[in-house]
């Protein structure tokens, strides 16, 4: 009898680290997808290149630039140019307005997204400012540059002949990192020290 | 486990003394208690109670739907209160899947007839079994209390980012009901699979045992796999929610799409841990009154094996529309389409099973065929949707809803009263009355596809789910759909009054084998209902006795 109570306890004991395991692979979804996204462009994950020489061809795409803010974050956020027609290869420089029009001192941080998602892979950014937080005074206003092209590579795959629009669009949330509370505190420190 | 092993052993006259004095009796005897039979028992009134709760909301629902307008769902100020609605949608939907259809198949049949039927005296953890019946009311609790704190939760079944961290904090409640329920279905997977690998007794090898023990078995192993993904993904929500983490936060960098990942690699395999049970207890039912050996039983047990495998690599059939690359589609469209291989080989097995049987259109296998039929036009709706480019149109129409009530509200709820109308003699010893039955059965079978299948005419209209209200072009199909609602709800009040109670307290009383020479499996060769103990002297079977 002893010996079925350890074999159903040895059983129970291995099941129970199926369980674990699964729950540790759940969390390790999470990197790897990011990791998978930002390798593939899967999910419209532009890319981000280096500068430097490439090929530039006469095939033209539109790309369209879109911008979000969340409910919460009082500021107003645009794109000065709401479409331009570049060559693929070709490097262009562009740039997003943002303005605070709070009464208080705010830090915000943008997302982006690619669409159609499988331009992904050939949309790459050289310079933007996503993920940095950013510092806005009340009523403060700055314009935040984005340098892009389209991988001439994106010319030689048939699956992508009917792409003659890509859209880039990014959101603004309020950031509640560490970096965003330093920031603050800079401010609030100053304001104080000119206030007394 | 002390118990269990003392009581499967044979030492003669103490396992008698044994079973004498330590029945236990009063509260003690369920609160306390360790014996499959009566945790099966509590598994069975728990989840009736809980599905008359969910289906009053459906009724609930369905009154609101019967005219075009918001009737019922207004605020305080008379304008229509879209939250409300959805908190009742989503308690309806959660309450069925966790606290309705996986205690009773899993629970309550899977803890009562699994040992009887592999000759074990108990589970292998019976205290183990205990907890993990006793989980669940809190969990319940947990449910029913977040419906009504911080304004309920009004995201689905399927609580998505970032809908659900907007949510008040009703949604931790959720969070935190449906971690318990999950370690209570853990931990039960974890007894029935110990039990059925352990404990069958000399003889019963796998290729011997009954097919409900089976379906239980790869239903066990679905909970195993894909259950701690939904308890990692929805930690992962809560620590979102509040403590900073940014896993499906877009404001931090995360990504509300991979909580639709997790979350469907758990769901999906949750709608077969769904059905599983239902299709073992319509394979001994269709069997047993067809008084012939189930066709292609080999067959039958790894089809089941086959639809478990291929339900892991499926999920993203439910997210077509998420922006999957055109390959990623082609592929889950196949895979997808691929199940439809085993299923149809369950299909045709129980209709080869009938074919030339000397069939006895007794109530269960009434529930049976009904089961069959709409299973049937369930999958055949599943095949349609497999499709990508189809999907982009029907996406969170009522016909999906359509689709998915057909194989669960009306697949599994079929195969659990099957089962309870099959079983219910063995059980409490009591038959059911026959017109009662019979009046269950036809005024649920008619209600049902009244309610269902207008839907599939509203969701081909565009009627978007998760909406209080619709345009007055598609009140006909509504107001059909509604009136069969309260004709299936009607139904279930008369089958909970006239068979459960009337059946319990005025049934005729049956012997051991109360349908006759077609059944065949060993739950049938004990007493009803069976002593407290079963099988302290284990049955050896032969392989004559092949299921």
């Amino acid at each position: 009898m002893k010996a079925t109570g350890d074999r159903n306890a040895r059983l129970a004991w291995r099941l129970a680290g199926v369980v674990g395991g699964m729950l540790a692979l759940a969390y390790a979804a999470s990197p790897l997808y990011d990791l998978f996204c930002r390798t593939t462009g899967f999910g419209g994950t532009p890319q981000v290149a280096q500068a430097g020489d490439r090929t530039i061809l006469e095939r033209t795409v539109a790309v369209r630039f879109d911008s979000n803010v969340d409910p919460n974050l009082p500021w107003r956020f645009q794109p000065l140019e709401r479409e331009v027609r570049v060559k693929l290869g070709e490097e262009r420089l562009t740039h997003y307005r943002v303005t605070n029009v709070s009464q208080r001192p705010i830090v915000g941080t943008s997302t982006y997204n690619v669409t159609p998602e499988p331009a992904g892979p050939w949309f790459n950014k050289v310079q933007c400012f996503c993920f940095t937080e950013q510092l806005l005074l009340p009523g403060q206003s700055v314009d935040l540059p984005v340098i892009f092209f389209v991988d001439s590579e994106m010319d030689k795959d048939r699956r992508y002949e009917n792409v003659r629009t890509i859209t880039l669009s990014y959101t603004f949330f309020e950031a509640k990192t560490e970096r965003a509370k330093t920031l603050l505190g800079g401010v609030s420190a100053g304001a104080t020290g000119k206030g007394g | 486990m002390a118990t269990a092993h003392g009581a499967a052993h044979d030492h003669g006259s103490h396992a008698h003394g044994h079973d004498e004095h330590h029945t236990p009796t009063g509260w003690r005897r369920y609160v306390y208690s360790t014996n499959h039979k009566d945790i099966g028992t509590m598994y069975l009134v728990f989840a009736i109670g809980a599905a008359l709760i969910g289906a009053t909301f459906s009724v609930i629902m369905r009154l609101e739907l019967l005219q075009p307008g918001v009737q019922y769902f207004n605020a305080a100020d008379g304008t229509p209160n879209g939250h409300l609605w959805n908190t009742v949608v989503t308690a309806h939907g959660l309450i069925m899947v966790f606290f309705v259809v996986m205690p009773a198949l899993i629970g309550g049949f899977g803890n009562w007839f699994v040992p009887l039927m592999i000759g074990a005296p108990d589970m292998a953890f019976p205290r183990m079994n205990n907890i993990s019946f006793w989980l669940l009311p809190p969990a319940f609790l947990l449910l029913l209390a977040s419906a009504l704190i911080g304004g309920g939760v009004g995201t689905g079944w399927t609580i998505y980012p970032p809908l659900t961290i907007q949510q008040g904090a009703g949604m931790d409640l959720a969070i935190f009901s449906l971690h318990i329920a999950g370690a209570s279905s853990i931990l039960g997977a974890i007894n029935f699979i110990t039990t059925i690998f352990n404990m069958r007794a000399p003889g019963m090898t796998l290729h011997r045992m009954p097919l409900f023990a089976w379906s239980i078995l790869v239903t066990a192993f679905l909970l195993l796999l894909a259950l701690p993904v939904l308890a990692g993904a929805i930690t992962m929500l809560l620590t979102d929610r509040n403590f900073g983490t940014h896993f499906f936060d877009a404001a931090g960098g995360g990504d509300p799409t991979l909580f639709l990942h997790l979350f469907w690699f758990f769901g999906h395999p949750e709608v077969y841990i769904m059905i599983l049970p239902a299709f073992g207890i319509v394979s001994h039912i269709i069997s047993t009154f067809s008084k012939k050996p189930i066709f292609g039983y080999l067959g039958m047990a790894y089809a089941m094996v086959a639809i478990g495998v291929v339900g892991f690599v499926v999920w993203a059939h439910h997210m077509y529309t998420v922006g999957m690359d055109v390959d990623t589609r082609a592929y889950f469209v196949a895979a997808t389409m691929v199940i439809a291989v085993p299923t149809g080989v369950k299909i045709f097995s129980w209709i080869a099973t009938m074919w030339g049987g000397s069939i006895r259109l007794e109530v269960p296998m009434l529930w049976a065929i009904g089961f069959i039929f709409l299973f049937t036009v369930g999958g055949v709706t599943g095949v349609v949707l497999a499709n990508a480019g189809v999907d982009y149109a029907l996406h969170n129409t009522y016909y999906v809803i359509a689709h998915f009530h057909y194989v669960l509200s009306l697949g599994a709820v079929f195969g659990m009263f099957a089962g309870y109308y099959y079983w219910i003699g063995k059980m409490s010893g009591r038959q059911y009355p026959e017109w009662a039955a019979q009046i269950h059965f036809w005024t649920t079978f008619i209600g049902v596809n009244l309610t269902f299948f207008p839907m599939h005419f509203s969701g081909l209209a565009g009627m978007p789910r998760h909406y209080v209200d619709y345009p007055d072009a598609m009140w006909h199909w509504n107001y059909i759909s509604s009136l069969g609602a309260f004709l299936s709800f009607g139904s279930t009040l008369f089958w909970l009054v006239f068979v459960v109670f009337g059946g319990l307290l005025a049934g005729r009383k049956v012997g051991a084998n109360y349908w006759g020479e077609g059944a065949t499996t060993l739950e049938w060769t004990v007493p009803s209902p069976p002593p407290f103990h079963t099988f302290e002297e284990l049955p050896h079977i032969s392989p004559a006795a092949h299921p």
